[in-house]
């Protein structure tokens, strides 16, 4: 082994460790005058986080990394895949995490003493971080995983930035660490989706614009003429959710000393721009950004080029404009205004049709390669995610109908939808592309063991199979009951009937999510022996992808 | 064909693509959200409808930081059997100050609109301090720790200052005594008390926790939950007027 070599610092680290040396005095300093405890400790994080950021930067130069890291090696380009291992690995931890949070709440739902009435660990708390640990922490390391990996493998070039994709990846791991145990605390907004709080939305805002510009900068370095396919609706996932992130958390914090702060927006607007923030981040954080896995992932494992180049134009610009209408659909008969509620319908409606047709051109992608899914279990899991996003994209479109959400908003029916769309397509479209991920980045044969992809597919599927049957069951039956009138013409049912016609189907509930947190624990056990025991495989990382460049 | 290949210039620009994006994205959210800053139906005022008090802001912001409104909505439908079970359909201008709204999307347990007078402060507070004490079947969290807490509201002024940045038509005068407001809402026989609310107008003045000890989080959220669809009278609200 040849002796490291030390060197000074770069401008570029120089350049960085300036700003978080900055960002540390500040949060000390704000630390040190608030009066409020859970904020005092947030700025510690951040402090220790400036703090980590100084000292890693100055490690880098000391242990001899590179000063500026090689764009090609004998030709090919040298992909920087720190950062992607760094989310996958992230993904997975976040995703067991928050699959094991929503078990509990299911649990709390249908036994109230395992809330324990302690602040820290009730309901109206885990639920927030139930719902942020699995978006925007689980489905927000596989979206940063996966656009990063793909944006360098289909232009052909390293991604743009040493230090700024380790800037992105390790910042939005620092925001969701924050905002989680801000929830805990008691430090929210009080908008779904849009929990945390000013400083957190402000450190994301910064990790954003560098995400946006790693990303556009890599483009600009592409080898091929044209951008593929997965980078437009990834380009359309970052652009949009920067815009709605910034309209939906237009606050005015009481003082830089608290943690608490006020919307400009009130009543029903703030509704709108609420349901519009909330709605668009399922439309792009949600679909656009797994939809550029589908485009990616699918035809690579298939072995197959994507079915339809045309349909994939009309896929992209159709599903992007209609999405951002559909957000009324959420304040149905409410005090919006009529006509607002009737347009957030009718495009609901239409978004069908796009929703479908990217559907189509996902599954139609394996002509020719269908008899992979008999032997390749990753395939399969890919497939029946891209099956699930027919399905839940046919139920949305239909719940919005006035007649339909009359009966179906505010209960459980709601809830069902949602995770036939976050199990079934979020869930499995990811866990397709981190089977995928691994060996690739590991570089290894293959996966550890195709039978436990087996096992995980069957117990999970079983598991969405229940939670969404007995919430379907469960909100159709309490939407009924609530609005059901006696032979004399008074209501039926007292509210507390309907809670408690529920509690069988709760436990049903928390049985498949306990199934599919099995699964998940299986797919961790797999990937953990990939990596520790599976040999290296010959020749370079992975094959080219089978792709088209887009015409 | 033609059509197709002139897609090449979104796929060979970068910032085309990202423009063309933006310029797609935008046009849903300008329609829908714009008009709603000038309606009359949404920017109407009712008579009756005031800013929170300071204890009642207070209170707003447990409710909100415990996340009541994971399960409980605010808004009542103008459906035959919402309107007979929880009161008259919500009004937008009943949440004209509320910031964040808090409509909710789920009622795991009942619509909260209107949930103001409808259960003495002493049910409410026990209904906090163990759900199923009052109501056997329930499956809502205990929160005995609000009546053990003692509320930390210094900066109340602040929060209603910030408020009135944004619409919120707190006077120099409310904000000033804010904190002394808040303290006079827990006891009548506060020397502030007919100050307070010559403020504020129509309030309720008590003890709400029964606990003249301390101001304690459920002084606050009771305060709150105790005021929520009050506001308006509704014999004398006009509904023809409102049609929209």
């Amino acid at each position: 082994m040849s002796p490291m070599k030390t060197r000074s610092m770069t401008i570029h680290e120089v350049a960085w460790a300036i700003p978080a040396a900055a960002l540390a005095c500040l949060a000390l300093f704000i630390a040190s005058r608030t009066t409020d405890a859970a904020y005092a400790f947030h700025m510690y994080v951040f402090t220790l986080a400036g703090v980590a950021a100084v000292f890693l930067l100055a490690s880098r130069a000391s242990s001899g990394v590179p000063a500026t890291p090689l764009q090609e090696i004998n030709g090919k380009p040298n992909y920087h895949m720190g950062p992607v291992k760094f989310a996958t690995l992230a993904a997975m931890v976040w995703g067991i995490a928050g699959f094991t949070v929503g078990l509990l709440i299911a649990l709390q739902l249908a036994y109230p003493a395992l809330n324990f009435d302690v602040a820290y660990l009730q309901f109206g708390r885990m639920r927030p971080l139930h719902t942020s640990a699995v978006i925007f922490a689980f489905g927000g390391n596989v979206l940063l995983a996966t656009s990063f990996y793909v944006v360098q493998r289909t232009c052909q070039a390293r991604i743009a930035g040493d230090i700024a994709p380790w800037f992105v990846v390790l910042g939005y791991n620092l925001f969701i660490v924050i905002a989680g145990t801000g929830y805990l605390l008691g430090i929210t907004q009080g908008k779904e989706y849009a929990e945390p709080e000013w400083y957190a939305d402000l450190w994301l805002t910064i990790v954003w614009v560098a995400y946006l510009l790693v990303f556009l900068a890599t483009l600009w370095k592409r080898k091929e003429p044209h951008i593929y396919v997965a980078n437009w609706f990834t380009l359309a996932f970052i652009v949009t959710i920067a815009v709605l992130h910034l309209g939906n958390n237009a606050t005015i914090p009481v003082s830089i000393f608290s943690p608490k702060s006020y919307i400009v927006w009130s009543g029903v607007q703030d509704a709108m721009f609420q349901w519009w923030y909330g709605h668009n981040a399922v439309g792009f954080f949600l679909t656009a950004g797994f939809l550029a896995i589908m485009y990616y992932f699918v035809p690579k494992r298939a072995g197959r080029p994507v079915y339809s180049y045309r349909l994939s134009i009309i896929h992209f610009w159709a599903l992007i404009f209609l999405y951002i209408w559909a957000g009324p659909h959420h304040l149905h008969y409410t005090a919006l205004p009529d006509w607002a509620q009737t347009l957030g319908m009718t495009f609901s409606i239409m978004l069908w049709m796009p929703s479908w047709g990217g559907m189509i051109n996902g599954l139609m992608t394996l002509s020719g390669a269908w008899d992979k899914l008999r032997t390749d279990p990753v395939l399969r899991m890919m497939v029946v995610s891209v099956a699930f996003y027919g399905m839940s994209t046919f139920e949305g479109p239909m719940m919005s109908i006035k007649a339909v959400n009359s009966l179906s908003h505010y209960t459980d029916w709601t809830i069902g939808h949602v995770h036939s769309g976050a199990l079934g397509w979020v869930g499995y479209v990811s866990f397709g592309a981190i089977y995928c991920l691994v060996p690739w980045l590991w570089n290894r044969k293959g996966l550890y063991s195709d039978k436990l992809v087996n096992w995980h597919f069957w117990i999970s599927t079983l598991g969405i199979v229940l939670y969404i049957t007995a919430m379907w069951v469960s909100g159709i039956m309490e939407g009924l009951m609530w609005r059901a009138y006696n032979a004399l013409g008074f209501l039926e049912y007292s509210f507390i009937e309907t809670v408690e016609a529920k509690h069988l189907l709760y436990v049903i509930r928390a049985l498949g999510g306990g199934l599919f947190l099995l699964g998940a624990l299986i797919m961790a056990y797999n990937l953990y022996m990939t990596i520790r025991s599976v040999p290296a495989a010959a020749g370079a990382e992975g094959g080219q992808p089978a792709l088209v460049p887009a015409e | 064909m033609s059509l197709w290949s002139k897609h090449a210039i979104f796929e060979k620009n970068s910032i085309i693509l990202l423009l063309g994006i933006i310029v797609v994205i935008s046009i849903g959210g300008l329609v829908e959200i714009a008009p709603l800053f000038y309606l009359r139906s949404t920017i109407e005022q009712v008579k009756g409808v005031r800013p929170y008090t300071p204890l009642e802001l207070a209170g707003r912001q447990i409710y909100v930081r415990e996340g009541c409104y994971n399960c409980h909505s605010q808004m009542i439908r103008p459906l035959r059997d919402e309107v007979e079970r929880y009161g008259h359909y919500s009004l937008a201008a009943e949440s004209m100050f509320d910031k964040p709204f808090q409509w909710g999307s789920k009622r795991t347990g009942p619509d909260l609109a209107r949930v103001g007078d409808k259960y003495s402060d002493d049910w409410q507070l026990q209904h906090l301090n163990n759900p199923r004490a009052l109501v056997p079947q329930s499956i809502m969290p205990g929160y005995p720790f609000l009546a053990k807490t003692e509320l930390n509201a210094a900066d109340i002024g602040d929060h209603l200052r910030v408020n009135s940045y944004t619409g919120v038509p707190y006077t120099p005068e409310m904000i000033a005594n804010a904190v002394m407001d808040l303290r006079a809402q827990t006891n009548p026989d506060d020397a502030n008390a007919s100050a307070f609310e010559k403020r504020y107008g129509k309030v309720n003045i008590r003890d709400f926790d029964g606990n003249p000890q301390k101001i304690t989080e459920a002084d606050a959220l009771i305060a709150y939950l105790q005021v929520l669809g009050t506001m308006v009278d509704f014999k004398g609200y006009d509904e023809k007027a409102n049609y929209r």
